[in-house]
């Protein structure tokens, strides 16, 4: 296992405390993660950070980081995104966004294309298709999570994110760190998780992963087939058995994909 | 002490599978459910019950808002406020109220509310609820994170039309106006009282206590549980130095009323059923988007029931838990008055608005309960508080609303 370390990491003269873990040594890489929450140092991260400096932050007004009441919209949370990379000290940077955290690169590598030199998307949001619409996530049970999120929701890898705390409190917790996530995505993309990218998407010219789960229930194939059409610069890779979180489910042949277009 | 009739204007004619067949009453119930040749009697039933409520004496009569759903048919209650301005004489109309945060740009809500106050004569009083997740959220699609933030500025913007006499520039953070300037402008001055219907969270009472505003606790589960929040309320009023006025607080109560405690059993537990069995089956998601109440509200409003038995859904009690435990007031003339005396001291409410039509009932029933509410209870109760000065009252009841000629 890599070394990581959690930091802090204060953004717009500490207005902003960004909660982050990071390891790992080579290129610049940062992990934007989905609207399934702020991530923990995953087997996924480990992987890349055997290649790569890996950053991975959790989102304003999730897993501790603040400063959500500064961010009215999209737009305000991308310069957000683009003064952490400043407070990092980073001028260019792989990035590879998750579902939602797909979104938000996305939208970063619109707006700042110098500075995002490969971008990989895994079964990301931000496009919309009125014959595949995407499912209202935000309302989603844990036994319609279980099965549109993963190909087998009985591998260890999903059991251990469905595990609940024994201790009431504890649970009660994790349950409102869960509405605290979605309520924290709400604020940018809710209701329909649409917010124009399309305008935008030209300006990505950068080499370009696309990354799906062949069994995700929420952001169906349809999206990655959708994201390619319109990104001549791109390539499509279908992660088999997999849902909508390939990078968990099957972390090795996620990063044995990332691996040679990253170093291409 | 105030005693208003309160609607809410229900679908009677879901299926008797609606349970096993739909997961909610509200947001995607499908209205292939809706039979328009029915709800046009229910309309005209429900109209002629309020103006009924006028005639017989009732303080105030009260619509609400509420979005596709059958629990209650009022997506436009101001529709309902116009028809009763110049249908009833003397009844407040307590309009509870119009969710700010849906208007946009809000000056729709002053200007309407202006207009009802003006034609029923200064009755009108505007309530300015959140609105539910269910309907705020979901049927109208407001991101549940600034849902309150827009509602307190649909708020500010709203008093300021309704009290400033020249145009003004509002450069707020969700709407931006060059010329405010609303025409027509309320009867009442400065403006109609406000009333605010809140669900127990301690950001909602400050919000009512720091504009001296009515606070209304709307609970189907009646005066005994409803206590928790009012005295919470009336606690958080005490320690800001407010006054203890009961009329500072407004609660919602059903209420069946029979020659006898036995009758009230056979003519109304059908339809008191159908409303907690099916008004009330909300698809819990639904209830609570991620972001309508903050992370503290949520976890204040857990902590008390953490390791304890969940409270029985209100679809398994029958008729006597409903009684015994308050979720409604039912029974002879005397036993409701005793219990009605019961909530009201215990409450301390000086506006009570009872829901005397419930889900099915027909409009002969609800004359029923009508009728006997005001001719063999209301008596009893009237005089409660009447100590107390009710500066939250409409400035126009009692006034003549429709001008004559010579005026």
């Amino acid at each position: 296992m890599v070394e990581y370390r959690h930091v802090t990491v204060p953004v717009r003269g500490g207005k902003f405390q960004v909660q982050m873990v990071e390891g790992g040594t080579g290129d610049n890489l940062i992990f934007l993660h989905g609207e399934d929450g702020a991530t923990e140092w995953t087997p996924f991260l480990d992987l890349l950070a055997q290649h790569f400096h890996v950053y991975a932050p959790a989102h304003p007004g999730q897993g501790g980081s603040n400063g959500l009441q500064y961010l009215d919209d999209l737009w305000d949370l991308v310069i957000f995104y683009e003064e952490l990379m400043q407070e990092l000290g980073i001028d260019q940077v792989h990035a590879v966004g998750h579902s939602y955290g797909g979104l938000l690169a996305a939208e970063l590598a619109s707006h700042r294309p110098e500075k995002v030199s490969r971008l990989v998307l895994i079964n990301s949001l931000g496009l919309w298709l009125d014959d595949a619409p995407i499912a209202d996530f935000f309302i989603l049970t844990a036994e319609e999570r279980a099965k549109m999120f993963w190909f087998d929701a009985g591998c260890e890898a999903a059991k251990a994110a469905f595990a609940k705390p024994s201790d009431p409190e504890e649970k009660m917790e994790s349950d409102l760190s869960r509405t605290e996530t979605l309520a924290a995505v709400g604020k940018f993309i809710w209701p329909i998780p649409d917010k124009g990218l399309t305008k935008r998407i030209h300006r990505i010219t950068m080499p370009t992963l696309l990354l799906w789960g062949d069994s995700d229930g929420m952001v169906p194939m349809n999206y990655g087939q959708a994201f390619k059409d319109l990104l001549p610069n791109s390539s499509l890779k279908v992660i088999e058995k997999a849902g909508h979180l390939p990078q968990d489910e099957r972390p090795s042949a996620v990063v044995d994909a990332m691996l040679p277009f990253l170093r291409g | 002490m105030k005693l208003s009739m309160f609607h809410l204007m229900p679908y009677q004619d879901l299926p008797a599978d609606f349970e096993t067949q739909h997961r909610s009453a509200w947001v995607d119930l499908p209205n292939e459910n809706f039979n328009p040749e029915l709800g046009r009697q229910y309309y005209n039933d429900y109209l002629d019950e309020l103006e009924h409520a006028d005639t017989l004496g009732f303080d105030g009569v009260c619509v609400n808002e509420h979005h596709s759903n059958a629990y209650g048919l009022m997506p436009s209650p101001n529709i309902m406020a116009a028809t009763l301005a110049r249908n009833t004489k003397d009844a407040a109309l307590i309009v509870l109220g119009n969710s700010l945060s849906l208007y946009q740009p809000p000056i729709r809500v002053a200007e309407e509310m202006a207009m009802l106050d003006i034609m029923s004569g200064g009755r009108l009083v505007a309530g300015f609820p959140v609105g539910t997740s269910m309907d705020t959220t979901f049927s109208y699609g407001q991101v549940p994170a600034q849902l309150r933030e827009r509602h307190t500025e649909a708020h500010d913007l709203i008093i300021k039309a309704w009290t400033e006499r020249e145009p003004f520039i509002f450069n707020g953070k969700y709407n931006k106006l060059r010329y405010v300037n609303v025409w027509p402008r309320p009867l009442q001055q400065p403006h109609p009282p406000v009333w605010v219907p809140g669900s127990g969270s301690l950001e909602t009472w400050d919000w009512v206590l720091d504009r001296n505003y009515v606070y209304c606790y709307l609970s189907y589960f009646g005066y005994q549980r409803g206590n928790r929040v009012v005295q919470g309320f009336w606690e958080r009023a005490a320690e800001r130095g407010m006054d203890d006025n009961p009329h500072r607080l407004g609660f919602l109560q059903l209420v069946c009323v029979s020659e006898t405690d036995e009758s009230a059993q056979e003519e109304y537990e059908e339809h008191v059923k159908y409303f907690y069995q099916k008004m009330l089956r909300i698809y819990a998601p639904f209830a609570e988007s991620p972001g309508y109440r903050s992370i503290h509200s949520i976890r204040e409003s857990l902590r008390p029931q953490l390791g304890q038995e969940t409270m029985k859904a209100a679809s398994e009690l029958n008729w006597k838990d409903f009684v015994e435990q308050g979720h409604i007031i039912a029974g002879s003339p005397a036993t409701v008055r005793d219990r009605m005396e019961e909530a009201i001291k215990l409450l301390r409410v000086g506006h009570l608005m009872c829901l005397l039509h419930i889900g099915t009932m027909p409009k002969e029933l609800t004359f029923k309960n009508m009728n006997l509410f005001s001719k063999e209870v209301m008596p009893g109760l009237k005089n409660i508080y009447q100590e107390y000065d009710d500066p939250w009252w409409p400035q126009g009841v009692g006034e003549q609303a429709i001008p004559t000629a010579a005026d």
